[in-house]
């Protein structure tokens, strides 16, 4: 579905994951340390307690978790636009200043979220909404970022969507648009907030599939690999994806051993599973 | 005998009233008797909830005001430092909103006025003609509509017609989680969202004040010629022009504006400040529209006072 064709206008390449000095492996993009995860839309309580996680360049996580456990709570906490109860959260070895500061915009650019649904803006067309950022960073007008729209219409298959507005939109296809809108100035990290929820096999394999090649390194970023993170409520899809896992469970972030099991059931099995066990 | 034993009582009792230490003790409780205002507090104490229901609310209006404030100075930082930041983006946003709340609501608002213009020169002329001072007709309408009614009035048009769609837009935006939405793109909400909604309103507001005022004076001599009253266009504009000086203008321009800021600011405060379900917007939408009226007339009666003071 997806079109492997180059954009005519391409954004700067993204510096290659930077290796630590002693040469054994990247530096971690994301860190948690003994993070008290807030709900979002509920002040003043606290949804995942003692969170310690690490994401390094290249990484590919999984983490799943039931209902209301917190999963967009915890991607927000990720994502910078959420800040711990407790804890220490750093993005990119910094912990990100408050506020609207240039420092947190760079650090804040170099994150790409997808939310359940797209979250788009609902006074702006498809296109409006994925050059936003573009536009609003580079303070550019709409002829000026023409070129980049169509390299990430033609990515996420919705040119003949362009014109719409999100309330025309089947749902999946929102979350495609959200998808380009967070492609539109070349995240490091991507954040995906349970992209498969409510998709029929078509789509989820398209998602399956576009994330693979992200993962792997997308001709549309000139091959390099993007560090992704995804929320599900079943783990069985990401199996032969991801390569990190974790679950969400009793207000805990349980990482599971990887590799991760062969069995996928095993690995669902795990989000139900009491908070002592492992695999 | 129970006739007499209560006699017996009475006059012991009023022996008693006759000793010196009994008067002492009697007059300094009349002087511990509680003051009305205790005696209303008590009164509320004892009406279940009541002290409590007056303590919620006060709380609430203090919440209120302090939020209100912080936004408003938090708001005015980002017009001020971000004010050439992405222009592209923020500028046609500007004009998208001087649209909504100016030029969209030019018919609404020219009916009003040609009402108004009637009304005050219709009841003026039947007044004045009592007294043979129908010359002071100009000076009236200086007085009543540039002054007071034609700011006043366009701003709850506009409140009316925009105040309370901003509400409901930006509460419904927080609601679908488009707030988060910018925050993940960089995109200070305040600077995208507020801060064209404040230019536009103050701006839209004063366009609309400067028509409605127009509008108002024409449709005023327009009576006053209909009712035969001796008064040519020359004298009708040399009275508006002595009547009016330097600070009227000012005024105005300051008032229209403070209105538009204070109906942008709540009604941005109340959809943006918290996080919203969807079924609580109605009931945002209406406080937004009490709080903005009481901040407009508040307001209005501030710069009254001050212009009687200058």
């Amino acid at each position: 579905m997806a079109s492997p064709t180059p954009p005519p206008d391409p954004a700067p390449p993204p510096a290659p994951a930077p290796e630590t000095a002693a040469g054994h492996g990247p530096w971690p993009v994301l860190e948690m340390e003994a993070v008290a995860v807030p709900a979002l839309r509920r002040p003043g309580h606290c949804v995942l307690e003692e969170v310690n996680w690490s994401v390094a360049a290249g990484d590919f996580w999984a983490i799943g978790g039931l209902h209301s456990s917190g999963k967009s709570d915890f991607l927000a906490v990720a994502a910078g636009i959420l800040p711990p109860a407790r804890g220490v959260f750093k993005a990119f070895g910094a912990r990100p200043p408050a506020g609207f500061e240039p420092a947190r915009v760079a650090a804040q650019l170099r994150i790409g979220v997808v939310f359940q649904g797209g979250h788009l803006l609902q006074h702006l067309s498809v296109a409006d909404n994925i050059t936003l950022p573009i536009r609003y960073h580079r303070d550019c007008r709409r002829p000026e970022c023409a070129a980049r729209l169509a390299a990430l219409l033609d990515l996420t298959a919705m040119t003949s969507w362009a014109a719409s507005h999100p309330g025309h939109l089947p749902p999946s296809l929102r979350q495609r648009a959200g998808l380009a809108r967070a492609l539109a100035l070349d995240p490091e990290v991507l954040l995906l907030d349970n992209p498969l929820s409510g998709l029929d096999p078509l789509e989820t394999a398209w998602w399956l599939e576009m994330l693979a090649r992200l993962d792997a390194g997308h001709p549309f970023r000139t091959h390099q690999p993007l560090t992704l993170v995804v929320t599900a409520d079943d783990l069985r899809p990401w199996h032969p994806h991801a390569r990190q896992f974790a679950v969400l469970r009793q207000r805990r972030f349980v990482p599971l051993p990887s590799p991760p099991p062969p069995d996928p059931e095993i690995l669902n099995r795990e989000l139900h599973a009491p908070c002592h066990s492992k695999i | 005998m129970r006739r007499a034993a209560r006699a017996a009582r009475k006059v012991s009792l009023t022996r008693l009233e006759r000793r010196p230490k009994f008067a002492a003790v009697k007059e300094s409780s009349a002087r511990m008797a509680p003051s009305p205002g205790l005696q209303a507090i008590r009164r509320a104490v004892r009406w279940p909830g009541g002290l409590e229901y007056a303590g919620r609310q006060s709380l609430r209006f203090l919440e209120t005001l302090h939020g209100l404030l912080s936004f408003a100075f938090i708001s005015l930082g980002v017009l001020l430092v971000k004010w050439n930041t992405a222009r592209a983006v923020v500028r046609p946003l500007i004009v998208t909103h001087v649209h909504r709340a100016g030029l969209e609501l030019l018919p609404m608002v020219v009916v009003v006025a040609v009402v108004l213009g009637l009304v005050v020169i219709g009841q003026t002329v039947a007044l004045m003609s009592q007294v043979g001072a129908n010359a002071l007709l100009g000076t009236i309408m200086v007085t009543v509509v540039v002054r007071e009614l034609g700011p006043l009035l366009s701003a709850l048009v506009v409140l009316a017609r925009s105040g309370m769609t901003h509400v409901i837009e930006l509460g419904t935006a927080r609601a679908l989680g488009e707030i988060e939405a910018l925050e993940v793109m960089g995109i200070d909400p305040i600077h995208y969202m507020v801060v064209p909604r404040i230019l536009g309103m103050a701006l839209g507001i004063l366009a609309l004040s400067v028509y409605f005022i127009l509008v108002s004076l024409g449709s005023g001599y327009l009576w006053a010629f209909l009712q035969d009253v001796p008064l040519t266009p020359g004298d009708y504009l040399r009275q508006l022009g002595e009547a009016l000086d330097g600070l009227d203008f000012f005024l105005l321009a300051l008032k229209t504006c403070a209105f538009g800021f204070i109906i942008a600011l709540v009604s941005c405060y109340h959809g943006l400040a918290r996080p919203l379900r969807l079924e609580e917007v109605p009931r945002i939408a209406i406080r937004a529209t009490v709080h903005s009226v009481i901040g407009c007339v508040l307001l209005d009666g501030l710069l009254i006072l001050c212009y009687l003071a200058l």
